[in-house]
């Protein structure tokens, strides 16, 4: 796969269900570079926002477009890690190998990569092992090697550490600094304002389902532009 | 009372000394149920899995029919499958009527729905839980249905050895399509009732009893290999 498919931009997009706009009136593009985090409380719309970027929901009303010379492949060009890891019932090994056989890779090539990726997250010891019987923390390594492995231009990851102890939270951000300065575009949600200013080059900040700021991760902190995100960041915002 | 044991001894001395006549029983039995059951998993369970993967046109209906027609009862499946294989029927000229590929074709008929049916509820769960991660791999809808039936595959042998249960516990379907003709089309459930019948109770009694050990013998089976392979995964 040649070219890029970012930028991905969105026009006035809408998400509604049961007759409630969970996201209303999202405008935003986003660029390669910058690694992305976008925060806000429980219910803000933060996964919904992943999900339609990334495809697998369809707006209720809006455009979402990507405006790089692939546009067309843009699904290749993309990677998600869900808040839980889900792992086929085979191998680590195998379940990274299965999603380059998706990518239309094959035999040597496929093993190699899958072996490198596997290496990259620290998990060639775990290979073999059946990857529902690793930890939470390993699958979540698990499901970073395998988004590794297919070299997305994005990475999509929706709470990715908020199953997992410190100890693999440590691990799990590692693994998503390293493949920041592979060249690849990181965009995370989290609900941790710890996490945020440690991962934040940019700070998308959504609340009720509205996107209210976006701003650089320091000027975010240092002095939000709205109510909302000044009680977010002092943590008196609940919802 | 000593009727009923007098009935037990000789038929475990049937079942100890091997009878001839009771082996060729047992034997078209297995034949005809466990052809019938395959048939109705290469059907039943893709057919659940498409179910679940492929949005078409009366979906819902389908869904609802495959339920209800697990409860399908095996005269009907017997009544229609001679009238379709009857000589004046449409598939009369096959010459099938009272053979053993009837029959198969019937429990076929009365099994693919409980398959099918089983393993759309199982697979709609398996699914609910992978959506997500495999549309964003981008996995297509056919390479989904594979995935599925193989991720799935310890629990629906339970959808399977349903099937084989209704099949090799039916008299309905075999005895109109097979008409229970002696060294030909006579099972152990046909045979069960024809001996109750005519009062050889022994016969029928052993039969009975080796029915169930087949039953137990192959849930036994399916259950170790599910158990072995489950702790390997």
């Amino acid at each position: 796969m040649s070219g890029v498919a970012l930028p991905l931009q969105l026009r006035g997009v809408v998400w509604k269900a049961g007759g409630e706009r969970r996201l209303d009136g999202i405008d935003l593009s986003i660029e390669a570079g910058a690694r992305t985090i976008v925060l806000g409380p429980n219910g803000a719309g933060k996964s919904l926002l992943l999900r339609l970027c990334h495809g697998l929901l369809q707006p209720s009303a809006g455009e979402i477009n990507w405006r790089g010379p692939a546009a067309a492949e843009a699904a290749g060009h993309q990677a998600m890690v869900f808040q839980r890891p889900v792992m086929l019932r085979r191998s680590a090994a195998a379940n990274v190998s299965y999603a380059l056989k998706l990518r239309g890779l094959d035999g040597e090539d496929r093993r190699a990569r899958a072996a490198a990726a596997l290496a990259r997250a620290g998990l060639s010891n775990l290979a073999a092992q059946p990857a529902r019987a690793l930890s939470i923390g390993e699958q979540q390594r698990l499901a970073l090697a395998r988004a590794w492995a297919i070299e997305p231009e994005i990475l999509w990851l929706d709470e990715p550490t908020a199953s997992l102890d410190p100890a693999a939270t440590f691990a799990v951000e590692g693994i998503i600094e390293a493949m920041h300065r592979g060249g690849c575009k990181i965009v995370m949600t989290t609900h941790d304002l710890a996490q945020a200013r440690r991962l934040a080059d940019e700070i998308v900040f959504l609340h009720r389902g509205r996107l209210l700021e976006r701003q650089p991760a320091d000027r975010f902190f240092a002095k939000p532009a709205t109510a909302e995100g000044a009680a977010f960041v002092a943590g008196t915002l609940h919802w | 009372m000593q009727q009923f044991y007098d009935s037990f001894a000789t038929a475990l001395g049937l079942i100890v000394t091997i009878d001839p006549g009771l082996v060729e029983i047992v034997r078209l039995s297995l034949e005809v149920s466990l052809s019938a059951v395959t048939l109705a998993a290469f059907i039943g369970l893709p057919l659940g899995g498409a179910v679940v993967l492929f949005a078409f046109p009366g979906r819902r209906a389908l869904v609802v029919l495959l339920n209800s027609l697990m409860g399908l009862p095996p005269v009907i499946v017997g009544l229609v499958v001679y009238l379709l294989l009857s000589r004046s029927g449409p598939l009369g000229v096959l010459g099938l009527l009272f053979s053993p590929a009837a029959m198969i074709l019937a429990q076929t008929i009365l099994v693919t729905p409980i398959v099918a049916a089983l393993a759309r509820q199982f697979l709609e769960d398996l699914w609910s839980e992978y959506a997500d991660q495999l549309r964003s791999l981008g996995v297509r809808r056919d390479q989904a249905l594979v995935t599925l039936l193989w991720e799935g595959r310890f629990s629906l042998t339970t959808a399977v050895l349903a099937g084989f249960g209704r099949a090799s516990a039916e008299v309905g379907a075999v005895m109109i399509v097979g008409g229970n003709i002696e060294h030909a089309t006579r099972t152990m459930t046909t045979a069960i009732a024809l001996e109750t019948s005519k009062g050889d109770l022994s016969l029928a009694l052993g039969l009975g009893l080796l029915l169930m050990l087949l039953s137990l013998a192959i849930n036994g089976a399916a259950y170790l290999i599910r158990d072995l392979a489950g702790h390997r995964q």
